[in-house]
């Protein structure tokens, strides 16, 4: 089972950081194959920044696809660019504090959190890259939750001040994701 | 077994060529293949070596000319354009039989092209990359575990023939992160073995007393001794051609591509076989020397006809294809170019194409 990604915002909102984070800890803390591609070129400040995740427990092809399982859309010029490429039954993930445009497409399953209004709220504002990881991860069990967190140990080893707001973050999301399953 | 790691392609061929125990890096900044440099610049101080960012390709190419000369392990890498100006450089270390590493990840062309991924260096990597005639081992890896791989192997390949050895990639593979089991690191000790063994050339690039020269004016044998002798040492490498065939036993369609090609080509095989269909692949992983063989012993009464896959518009492996099919099998191509990815989907629709044609 081949299972793909992609997490599209603006530049700064943490999506390169998100990808890494999920195929980072998947790699390390299971036996499956995990590719991150990284969107870069001539950007622009306030443009949009976007990245690729594959997970597979097979060997996997092309890191990149249009025709995609799963799209975290952090800002709006995300979605309108990115939604074509959504698959029929595919699941949108969308950063509702941000991104209030209308969904044109109703094949698709929509989860919303409002994950920057919640990262402002619990005075981390950066943290609203990983609250919307939990928000994916509770509602696709893509990995099981343990692997991310055993993922922002390893990532803040040698910064543990962060390590406990940044679980707390991911769990919040993770219920959240859960709970529009 | 050595733990499993999560790396860049660019900087797990920079930790690859450190563990095999490269310690001179010379290169110019150029996109997709600056964190190899990057790399270099953090790592070299760390194990004795020395990193350089030329002012400019010719100069970078030339430090390494310079670099392996003194026997020491070199390398360096830049991305199509820049490859170019490495012509010069890599055509005198091919004259001075210098065995440098380097790669090449490459990107949209001609010209400067653009910087997103692409494989349109196919036939300047492996017909003329100088020069002169020479030939070099090319290395062309499809996973960022093959990159450390090849890189680690490259070194021993350069030395063995005395000859430049190319790793030919692409802005793919050089920025994707994957799972990566490493290589040893090689011991101050085993380095330093390694650079005696090369000692005898000196800092003219020469085996003392073999120089090649020809004074001007001169009759002798001169450089044609040179040529005579390189080519015997380029008809040794029949031994070296590595070639993936994978489902081939009774396939009917063949897909043909390499690196990152061919990974996606790999997973549409795999699709087609599911539906039914007898499809295989084909992906040289040498693809020079390239495995004419293993396309010249196709059976034209099993294969009914071959997609070469490549980022490249126009088809460049497609001359290695013809010259083995010789208008035996029909071939036809899947094609992207000029920084247009491949993705599955695309490659399953020139595959499905192909099956309507011929099947």
């Amino acid at each position: 089972m081949e299972r793909n990604l992609m997490i599209a915002g603006f530049g700064g909102q943490g999506v390169m950081t998100m990808g890494k984070l999920l195929a980072e800890a998947t790699c390390e803390a299971t036996d499956l194959n995990v590719s991150f591609f990284p969107s870069y070129g001539a950007a622009m400040r306030g443009g949009t920044a976007n990245c690729f995740v594959v997970i597979s427990d097979e060997e996997i092809g092309a890191p990149v696809s249009y025709a995609l399982e799963d799209l975290v859309v952090m800002n709006g010029p995300s979605l309108h660019k990115f939604l074509p490429t959504l698959k029929a039954g595919g699941n949108l993930f969308i950063n509702s504090t941000i991104v209030t445009d209308e969904i044109t497409r109703d094949d698709v399953k929509v989860i919303s959190a409002p994950v920057t209004q919640m990262a402002l709220d619990i005075n981390n504002p950066r943290a609203l890259n990983v609250i919307m990881l939990g928000v994916y991860v509770g509602a696709t069990d893509a990995v099981p939750a343990d692997v991310i967190i055993k993922g922002i140990e390893h990532k803040f080893e040698k910064k543990p001040k962060l390590i406990q707001p940044n679980i707390d973050a991911f769990n919040m999301g993770l219920e959240i994701g859960k709970a529009q399953k | 077994m050595a733990e499993r790691v999560f790396m860049k392609g660019c900087e797990a061929i920079a930790e690859a060529a450190t563990r095999a125990g490269c310690r001179f890096f010379a290169g110019y900044p150029i996109t997709p293949q600056n964190e190899i440099p990057e790399y270099f610049a953090r790592r070299m101080p760390e194990v004795g070596g020395t990193f350089v960012q030329g002012e400019s390709e010719v100069a970078s190419v030339n430090m390494l000319y310079g670099a392996v000369a003194t026997g020491i392990r070199a390398m360096s890498s830049s991305s199509s354009c820049g490859i170019s100006l490495y012509s010069e450089g890599v055509s005198y270390m091919a004259a001075a039989r210098c065995p440098a590493v380097y790669v090449n990840v490459q990107r949209g062309g001609p010209g400067i092209g653009a910087i997103q991924p692409a494989q349109q260096d196919y036939l300047q990597a492996t017909k003329a990359s100088g020069n002169g005639g020479f030939k070099m081992i090319v290395l062309a890896p499809s996973t960022v575990q093959e990159c450390v791989d090849m890189t680690y192997e490259a070194f021993d390949l350069a030395e063995r023939d005395e000859n430049p050895v190319l790793v030919l990639t692409d802005g793919v593979m050089g920025t994707m992160m994957e799972p990566v089991i490493l290589p040893p690191m090689k011991s101050d000790a085993e380095v330093a073995e390694i650079r005696a063994k090369q000692a005898h050339r000196a800092v003219i690039g020469h085996a003392i007393g073999d120089q090649h020269t020809c004074e001007p004016g001169g009759i002798g044998d001169g450089w044609e001794k040179h040529n005579i002798e390189t080519a015997a040492m380029y008809n040794t490498w029949d031994k070296d051609v590595r070639v993936e065939e994978f489902m081939m036993d009774d396939a009917e369609i063949v897909l043909a591509a390499y690196g990152i090609s061919a990974r996606i080509s790999k997973v549409i095989v795999k699709e087609l076989r599911k539906e039914g269909i007898k499809a295989g692949l084909i992906r040289p992983i040498t693809v020079s020397p390239f495995p004419y063989d293993t396309f010249a012993k196709l059976d034209p009464a099993k294969v009914k006809g071959i997609l070469d896959v490549e980022m490249s518009i126009p088809a460049q492996m497609r001359f290695d294809i013809d010259h083995a099919i010789c208008g035996r099998i029909p071939v036809k191509e899947c094609l992207r170019s000029g920084g247009q990815l491949l993705t599955n989907d695309q490659v399953m629709a020139g595959a499905r194409e192909l099956i309507k044609e011929v099947l």
